[in-house]
């Protein structure tokens, strides 16, 4: 009988954290589900990156108040995480307060932990605050309708209830060790509970323990609801942040990519001794001819699903948007919402039907509109704002390369340009051969 | 403007057997729109000024394809690369200086991949250059102690990383260099940018141009500087538009430099 606690508890860990892994393989098997990209190279400067931008937190403290609350939330978590791993010992063994032997040096980790708990919940706090209270105007957005604004909320509400079963915790325990109970041995210094300690003054030991061991469990099976939220939520940040800015494109903002296929067309037509009905060489003879661009969330290629993935709708990059500020329906970070939505889709068609089984419904027109797209002017202020080195832009110009070269879609006045491009070599409708008439006029 | 501006072509560089120490990179804008134009006149003064031995494609030249480029039209770019490419290969080409950020940007990032690799320089870095050799002077002239605002272009600035020269020039001018509440890596677009110069905007309540010369306009400026040429027509829109064209000027850079200096 004395054991099923442990059992209890070993169970509860497995079940958790087996849900929680094969829910990431999905997301891992979701982003596979992009094209090709070698992002292998440069291995210094990317592992620079995470350590400046995922780890540094250098592109959040750009906006000071959300950068620096930000760090608290993201440092309180990482360090009180410590924690974490005394309570999954404990849990197995049966044992309490397992690290106590380190005397000093833990009174000293349990009191940080307790420090750093209360100013997340502070921080936690004011974020709620500027999300719902001050109505910060990038939290409001057409996109954060429904479930993105219930989400943004329960993440801080699971971190408020976490960090109160924490202290409450430590509370009951503190009074526990002051009455002597058996068990619960004098350890850790509570800078924090200390203060709410005397709400249980005059508690009954078994009282006492029941508020322990409820909020204990509370605390780690809480844990283990939220590390499983991950999946369903724009929380998935704390994880992807780091992958994301490893993978992220190193080459000047404003470098587009280059379409290899267009090359090897291009290169063709512009090649006099080309034989246009030659036979494909073996390697090109099976299978579709290659699209251009992007329509649907299998065009892009992986590091772009990534992002997708990683974006936590914070939304610095819909607030620097040019044409998003002008009242135009472009927002970058609906373009990842979309982006992210339609791939989580497809990934539950792969997992209802062993392979994707057309469902009528494609990124472009289903979820992102022509009207959008051409309304960016690809300044790279999205680009810029990103704290986690997400590009919208680059999805939007795939979705345009789309538009322009399977559909043929581009609004008239570009199309005009283009064919001004063709004829005469400008965008505007001037012979070539007057380009330098400038020097005499 | 009815002056003649003496132009070398690469043409008649390569009938004499020389090569010019720089190709100018006049772009679309610079070829044939009429306020675009003058900062192409203006550049070239500077450049005669300065004793630089420079020559143009003149009609060898052609878009560079950035706007199709930008318009999701890959097919076009390319071809257009690939022609621009063969032409300055054949010139032999190294050096390239543009006055426009745009062909800036995709002559330096997106011809080496293409068999294009040429050092390329945006206008204001290559004057600089000239400034840090002491081959062009720079001075205040009339544009001393005047209230002058800089508007980064998004292809030199965040797409580039450059936002210095332009600043360090505007600085040797003696005039007073206000910057706006957005700028440099945060600076707000012109609203010309990935084709949005050649289409209508989309539905929306204000034209992005209005909002950025706001932006200029709270700094009460005597001159808005500008780096490109679609910027400027932008930025001289919406100065129009909010009626301070009389007591507010656009000007290139290097069209402040050149008038400084009487030239």
């Amino acid at each position: 009988m004395q054991y099923i606690p442990n059992i209890l508890f070993i169970i509860a860990l497995v079940a958790g954290v087996g849900y929680f892994i094969k829910n990431i393989r999905k997301v891992i098997r979701n982003i596979r589900l992009g094209k090709e990209l070698d992002r292998s190279d440069n291995k210094k400067e990317r592992f620079k990156n995470v350590a400046m931008i995922a780890l540094g937190q250098s592109k959040m403290v750009r906006r000071p108040i959300s950068g620096i609350l930000h760090i608290v939330v993201y440092v309180g978590f990482l360090i009180i995480n410590i924690e974490v791993l005394e309570i999954i010992i404990d849990g197995i063994f049966g044992t309490h307060r397992i690290f106590a032997f380190l005397g000093g040096a833990y009174d000293f980790l349990i009191g940080s932990f307790e420090i750093l708990a209360f100013l997340v919940f502070v921080g936690v706090v004011l974020f709620w605050t500027r999300r719902n209270l001050i109505k910060l105007k990038r939290f409001w957005n057409p996109e954060m309708k429904g479930w993105p604004k219930n989400d943004g909320n329960i993440i801080l509400y699971f971190e408020m209830v976490l960090m109160t079963l924490f202290l409450v915790m430590n509370a009951s325990d503190l009074q526990l060790q002051e009455l002597g109970a058996d068990h619960y041995i004098k350890a850790g210094a509570y800078p924090i509970s200390q203060f709410i300690a005397p709400l249980f003054d005059g508690m009954s030991e078994t009282s006492l323990m029941f508020i322990e061991r409820g909020a204990w469990w509370l605390h780690i099976l809480g844990i283990l609801v939220f590390l499983n939220y991950l999946y369903f939520s724009k929380h998935l940040h704390i994880l992807l942040a780091f992958p994301n800015t490893y993978y992220g494109d190193l080459k000047p903002k404003g470098e587009l990519d280059n379409l290899e296929a267009v090359t090897n067309e291009v290169k063709l037509m512009m090649d006099p001794t080309a034989d246009p009905f030659a036979a494909p060489a073996d390697d090109q003879a099976e299978g579709e001819p290659e699209k251009f661009g992007a329509s649907d969330v299998t065009d892009l290629n992986w590091v772009q699903l990534l992002n997708s993935y990683t974006c936590t709708e914070c939304g610095r990059c819909t607030s620097e948007c040019p044409a998003n500020q002008t009242g135009k329906k472009l927002s970058p970070r609906k373009i990842m919402m979309d982006t992210r939505d339609r791939l989580k889709e497809v990934g539950d068609n792969i997992d209802k039907n062993g392979s994707f089984v057309d469902d009528g419904k494609q990124l472009l027109n289903d979820y992102i509109t022509p009207e959008e797209l051409w309304a960016c002017t690809s300044c790279n202020a999205c680009v810029e704002a990103c704290p986690v080195s997400i590009s919208p832009l680059s999805i939007i110009i795939d979705m345009r390369r789309y538009l322009v070269m399977e559909e043929s879609a581009a609004p008239s006045d570009l199309n005009n340009m283009m064919s001004n491009i063709e004829n005469n070599g400008a965008p505007w409708p001037f012979n070539q051969m007057d380009r330098l008439n400038w020097s005499n006029e | 403007m009815s002056e003649t501006v003496k132009v070398p072509t690469m043409a008649e560089y390569m009938a004499e057997g020389k090569k010019p120490e720089v190709l100018f990179w006049v772009g679309c804008a610079g070829s044939f729109d009429d306020r675009a134009k003058k900062i192409t006149k203006a550049f070239v003064k500077l450049l005669h000024n300065a004793n630089v031995d420079f020559a143009v494609l003149g009609t060898e030249e052609s878009c560079t394809g950035d706007p199709a480029k930008r318009a999701g039209n890959e097919f076009l770019f390319q071809m257009q690369a690939v022609t621009n490419i063969e032409v300055m290969n054949a010139y032999e080409i190294k050096k390239v200086v543009t006055t426009c950020p745009h062909c800036f940007n995709t002559l330096k990032n997106e011809y080496p991949v293409l068999g294009g690799a040429y050092e390329v320089m945006h206008h204001t870095q290559f004057l600089k250059s000239l400034l840090d050799e002491g081959r062009l002077k720079v001075e205040g002239g009339k544009f001393k102690g005047k209230r002058i605002t800089f508007h980064d272009p998004c292809y030199l600035g965040r797409a580039n990383n450059e936002y210095e020269a332009p600043r360090d020039l505007l600085r040797k001018l003696e005039v007073e260099l206000i910057e706006m509440k957005r700028c440099k890596r945060n600076g707000l677009c012109c609203g010309a940018g990935g084709a949005q110069m050649f289409k209508e905007p989309e539905p929306g309540n204000k034209d992005v141009n209005i909002e950025r010369t706001e932006d200029a306009l709270e700094t009460k400026p005597d001159v808005i500087a500008a780096g490109c040429p679609f910027c400027n027509t932008m930025m001289t829109d919406g100065v129009k538009n909010k009626e301070k064209e009389e007591s507010i000027q656009v000007l290139d850079v290097a069209e402040l430099i050149a008038t400084a200096q009487d030239l």
